[in-house]
């Protein structure tokens, strides 16, 4: 008994920063949700419960413009980092052991987002290619591939690989295997990697910021310079929007990953 | 009967090309190639309207030791030490406590600390804008009790709050997962040979997870170092960070070079924090 209080007794404290970290994480984002529904032009005194912010937002043409050009990028680079980053994944696992390959495809992950930036600046510049939306897609894919890649490996690494055996002996050709066995095994993989590339690429805003063209600007670029001229509600509606996508979109991720591992 | 093994080999090789070739192709012209450009930038003149001039000097890295940059960088280095230090606080009580939950609260604890995260970096930081602001709410509260208003927003204090708040979970995550890998039987050998849970904790837990510290530490410190976006909104651009004097080399002074030899000092703290999380790895791994 009395080395249970104590284990307890140790722990005890713990509860204070454990309760704290989730206040310091949901509090700004509770403000943010409740002020939105706000009628007060400032966003400091609650005036009663209304929608306006909303409506104001959906009229907004820089932010409709803004979530246009970001859906067009983050669907381009999804579909791209799938394909590349699942061919990789694939490769890293059954064509080589090289430890230098395995290292390059994880290194735009780690890499700090503003060294990516300056690097894309830099390399589109010389070799004088005009920035705009096809620009800001193609640097979403350079880390969009990596995590798709990483998530497929791990997938990759609990695949039975008597399957692609049995179907190769059975005469199929690596590309029929690759296609009826391989592919269909990882999809849960697949799907879980390109969820991630897109929600990285709606809100990534670094590498945006030094490599889309000022005329054609993804809506974090837009949230920026509204946010750089001080406090409007019309952001509170956007946060609270994009905050139940963000959250959706990782809820629907974490119960299929679950319902996966359940079915495994 | 020497024609099926060179078809297999043949098979491999197409194989290997279909898969390794696209992805690593696309990474040596988009990932390998500009970071080469701007390694090769720190050595040249700058151009008078960005880029270079390519006649090779050694000035840029000297003007690395001016002392107008050495203060941005030692500020730099000091609030995103505090914000290191306040996320391990934070984080490690944390990551402890959601490792010892019951299966099913664990999973729930941590999408609640994976959650703020995926939401918009620029959302996140804004909201502490209206926090702090002079009217904002914490400053009402101090009002209300006739201790404010006081300045909240455009202080060093909002910058670390804003970088805390916007990578704890990188230090959370790192932690849980080193912590939920020690073998309890170690801390149950520590408990019956008579340790209490504090000397168990500080002789057997914390040095065995020291790995996932440094880790998180890392995952902290570097992109904390490399923010401008906080520094200029919850900092009012009072402080300059390393982060906000890379982005003006190359969008505002136009100075590529010494804009490169900065993004290669960023580079070369990762990489050295990196090699000391592995080696602290390794040795614990011969301890366990």
């Amino acid at each position: 008994m009395r080395d249970r209080s104590g284990a307890a007794g140790g722990l005890g404290w713990l509860r204070l920063p454990f309760w704290l970290t989730y206040l310091f994480l949901y509090a700004p984002i509770a403000v943010l949700v409740i002020m939105s529904f706000n009628r007060a032009k400032t966003p400091y005194t609650w005036d009663g419960f209304s929608l306006d912010w909303y409506g104001r937002l959906l009229e907004n043409d820089a932010i409709r413009g803004g979530l246009a050009n970001t859906l067009i990028v983050a669907f381009g680079a999804t579909a791209l980092s799938t394909v590349l980053g699942t061919l990789l994944a694939v490769g890293l696992a059954r064509y080589t052991r090289s430890r230098l390959l395995d290292a390059l495809s994880t290194l735009p992950a780690i890499l700090p987002d503003l060294v990516l930036a300056i690097g894309l600046l830099v390399f589109y510049t010389s070799v004088k290619m005009t920035l705009g939306l096809h620009s800001v897609l193609i640097a979403h894919t350079v880390f969009g591939m990596a995590f798709v890649s990483a998530v497929v490996r791990a997938r990759l690494s609990h695949m039975d690989t008597s399957l692609e055996e049995a179907s190769r002996d059975l005469g199929a050709t690596p590309l029929t295997t690759f296609f009826t066995v391989t592919l269909p095994t990882l999809a849960p993989g697949i799907l879980a990697g390109a969820l991630l590339a897109f929600t990285l690429s709606l809100d990534e805003f670094v590498i945006a910021f030094f490599t889309a063209a000022p005329s054609e600007p993804t809506l974090p670029i837009v949230i920026y310079s509204m946010v750089r001229f001080g406090v409007t509600p019309e952001i509170n509606a956007l946060a609270t929007l994009l905050l139940a996508v963000s959250f959706t979109v990782v809820i629907v991720a974490q119960r299929m990953t679950r319902l996966t591992e359940a079915l495994k | 009967m020497t024609g099926r093994p060179s078809v297999v080999a043949v098979r491999r090789a197409a194989g290997r090309l279909a898969t390794l070739g696209p992805g690593f192709g696309f990474l040596t012209v988009f990932l390998l190639f500009p970071l080469a450009l701007v390694l090769s930038y720190t050595v040249f003149r700058r151009g008078r309207f960005g880029g270079v001039v390519y006649e090779p000097t050694g000035e840029n890295f000297a003007r690395l030791a001016d002392p107008l940059y050495l203060d941005v960088v030692a500020g730099s280095v000091k609030l995103a030490v505090l914000t290191t230090l306040l996320a391990l606080l934070l984080g490690y009580p944390t990551a402890y406590m959601i490792a010892k939950l019951p299966a099913k609260w664990k999973v729930i604890a941590l999408v609640a600390v994976v959650l703020p995260f995926w939401t918009n970096f620029l959302i996140r930081t804004y909201a502490w804008i209206v926090l702090l602001n002079s009217e904002g709410l914490v400053n009402s509260g101090l009002k209300a009790l006739g201790l404010g208003p006081v300045e909240l927003l455009y202080t060093d204090g909002a910058i670390v709050a804003g970088l805390l708040y916007a990578y704890l979970p990188l230090m959370i995550l790192p932690l849980y997962s080193a912590i939920e890998r020690l073998d309890p039987s170690l801390r149950e050998a520590s408990a019956n040979l008579g340790a209490r849970p504090a000397r168990t904790f500080w002789s057997v837990t914390l040095p065995l997870s020291l790995p996932g510290v440094l880790t998180g530490c890392v995952f902290v410190f570097v992109p904390s170092l490399g923010n401008f976006v906080i520094p200029e909104l919850l900092g009012g651009g009072r402080r300059i960070m390393v982060g906000n004097l890379i982005r003006d080399q190359f969008l505002k002074a136009r100075d590529w070079p010494f804009g490169s030899v900065l993004a290669l000092a960023v580079i070369a703290v990762l990489v050295l924090l990196l090699f000391a999380q592995a080696w602290a790895a390794r040795r614990a791994g011969r301890d366990a």
